[in-house]
């Protein structure tokens, strides 16, 4: 493969990848600590504890994040309840049942092609189905559980190919039916791969807005879960696209932009831990 | 009694059947969904001036839908962010896979999953605020927002699907390959380019159409950044519209034959998902193929 060379050709060629290697390497890492400080620099200088305590407000002349972090929070657990049991459902029945294989290669191209499927498409269809009587947080909980389907599937299969078959024969062997051994021995043993797809779709669905953008819609209303999933509200991200659109204070949109990244950070440190947590346990 | 736990066997298998193909339902309720809502906006102005018609003016008296535009930009955009950011990323791979120390690695690998995790609409915050009126000083243009502010955008958000991709690619080339160009006296930083790499070239592929997909489909940052005018992309200082953004930035006002036209965009930008789609299937496969 490698063809003769003058040994100054050689060495001109070595230590020009070596430099471009670096310097690519050091720009991806400016890049990230750029994004950072910029964010984290302009942002919680401008988080008050009255913006997050407080309903925005024409009168007062305020503008208050609270609705716009309960919206957020209330998606995520609205999106993860409807999730959880069908992608986990989804990849037992992968893991388990499934004896066809090619049946087995639809489900997969379908969940591939689900997770390529941009954010905006989404949006418009789940706008289409789920808003027939205008946005609400219900309709973006719906859209987004379609979006996180593959990332729950994916991880929970991933964990179930782990668990070893000697488990399920052992249950077997003591006269258990298939549901039973699935319930008691290898869904327990699983619950790394379904925290894992928790903490990585709670991070889709904070940094997501082209999907929710018309589906849960704009407002800004205090409302408690059950109000609120009848109703239309902006997430931080939404928030923050018309703040910055729409109003010259930058003020408010550096403090949301700061929320979302140190909450990006925790869940990537989150991820983080539960996969080393349990790689630990796995080699134990 | 066995009567009953047969049921019972007989009733869950059901609901994991049906559990199993929600994803196939899935797709299937997004394609019949985009195409009844395409197709008769395409049907009323007809196929080839709605593709190839220079000029959108929705809102004008005598309305205009060509969407040319909007596909050359996303073309050209996501050609752009591909020349930007596939070097990098390729570079910063073979780095991680291949040179970096255990404690570097590990720091340089959850800052890519950061700038992975970081939101669009951050990404367009900072390119608003930091790019737009860098590009307005550095090159005397009345507006910075434009077609590079987005190729620069999109380049940095492709990024960290390139460089993880690429890394588990160069990571699966057989340790036996650089073994044999080391002992025949090649040095470490030939064997990583001119072995390793080749040999991981399919996954490598996949990275770069998976940066395609994640480019072309991109919409809230390329949105408050490009400036939003349906020019046609005669130069990258101009304010353009993708497709992505031509779906959001009227849907909320538009109705009748404008807001089916809007679907119609939606159906365009969809089909290029799926090419784009088949194609990182067909790499991911021969790539596993190969490192078998």
């Amino acid at each position: 493969m490698l063809k003769m060379q003058s040994s100054a050709r050689r060495k001109g060629y070595i230590a020009a990848m070596k430099f471009l290697m670096c310097l690519a390497a050091v720009l991806t890492c400016a890049l990230v600590l750029f994004m950072i400080g910029y964010i984290l620099g302009n942002g919680i200088p401008n988080i008050t504890w009255e913006m997050l305590s407080t309903a925005p407000s024409y009168l007062e002349n305020r503008v208050g994040i609270l609705p716009d972090i309960l919206s957020t929070l209330y998606i995520v657990i609205a999106t993860l309840l409807i999730v959880l049991p069908l992608g986990v459902g989804a990849a037992i029945y992968l893991n388990e049942y499934a004896a066809n294989k090619k049946l087995v290669s639809v489900i997969e191209y379908a969940s591939e092609t689900l997770s390529g499927i941009p954010s905006i498409i989404y949006g418009l269809v789940g706008m289409l189905i789920f808003c027939k009587n205008g946005t609400s947080l219900l309709a973006g909980a719906l859209t987004l559980t379609i979006m996180n389907l593959p990332t729950i599937m994916r991880t929970t299969q991933e964990s179930l190919k782990t668990v070893p078959q000697s488990y399920r024969e052992g249950a077997f062997g003591l006269g258990a039916g298939k549901w039973r051994t699935i319930r008691t021995v290898v869904l327990p043993s699983c619950v790394d791969g379904v925290l894992t797809g928790c903490i990585l779709s709670i991070g889709r669905v904070l940094g997501e807005s082209a999907a929710l953008l018309f589906t849960a819609g704009s407002a800004h209303m205090l409302y408690n879960f059950f109000e609120g999933m009848q109703n239309a509200g902006a997430t931080l991200t939404v928030a923050l696209y018309f703040y910055a659109k729409e109003s010259s204070d930058t003020g408010v949109v550096f403090a949301i932009a700061a929320i979302l990244m140190v909450l990006t950070m925790l869940i990537n440190l989150a991820a983080d831990l539960v996969g080393r947590y349990f790689r630990r346990k796995q080699e134990t | 009694m066995a009567q009953k736990k047969k049921w019972l066997e007989a009733a869950v298998h059901g609901i994991f059947l049906i559990l199993g193909l929600i994803t196939v339902g899935c797709v299937l309720l997004i394609t019949v969904y985009l195409v009844a809502s395409g197709i008769p906006a395409i049907r009323e102005i007809g196929l080839v001036p709605f593709l190839t018609g220079e000029v959108w003016s929705s809102t004008a008296a005598e309305p205009k839908y060509g969407i040319l535009p909007f596909i050359l930009t996303s073309v050209y955009g996501t050609a752009g962010a591909i020349v930007l950011g596939v070097p990098v990323g390729f570079l910063t791979a073979v780095y991680l896979a291949k040179v970096a120390p255990v404690r570097v690695r590990s720091v340089l690998e959850s800052a890519v999953s950061l700038l992975a995790g970081i939101p669009s609409v951050v990404y367009g915050l900072v390119g608003m605020l930091v790019l737009v009126p860098g590009i307005r000083k550095a090159f005397h243009l009345p507006d910075g927002a434009s077609l590079l502010a987005a190729i620069l955008v999109l380049a940095v958000m492709i990024l960290p699907s390139i460089i993880k991709v690429s890394v588990t690619a160069l990571e699966a080339v057989p340790k036996e390959y650089e073994d044999a160009s080391l002992a025949l006296g090649a040095t470490p930083i030939e064997t990583y380019f001119r072995v390793s790499v080749p040999a991981a070239k399919s996954g490598i592929a996949a990275a770069v159409v998976l940066g395609v997909g994640r480019a072309i489909g991109e919409a809230m940052a390329v949105m408050m950044v490009s400036g939003n005018a349906p020019n046609m992309p005669t130069s990258i200082f101009e304010s353009v519209r993708f497709l992505t953004t031509a779906v959001a930035s009227e849907m909320s006002y538009s109705s009748g034959l404008q807001r089916q036209a809007l679907f119609s965009i939606a159906l365009v930008l969809y089909l290029f998902i799926l090419l784009i789609n088949a194609a990182l299937n067909f790499f991911l496969k021969r790539n596993k193929e190969e490192s078998n």
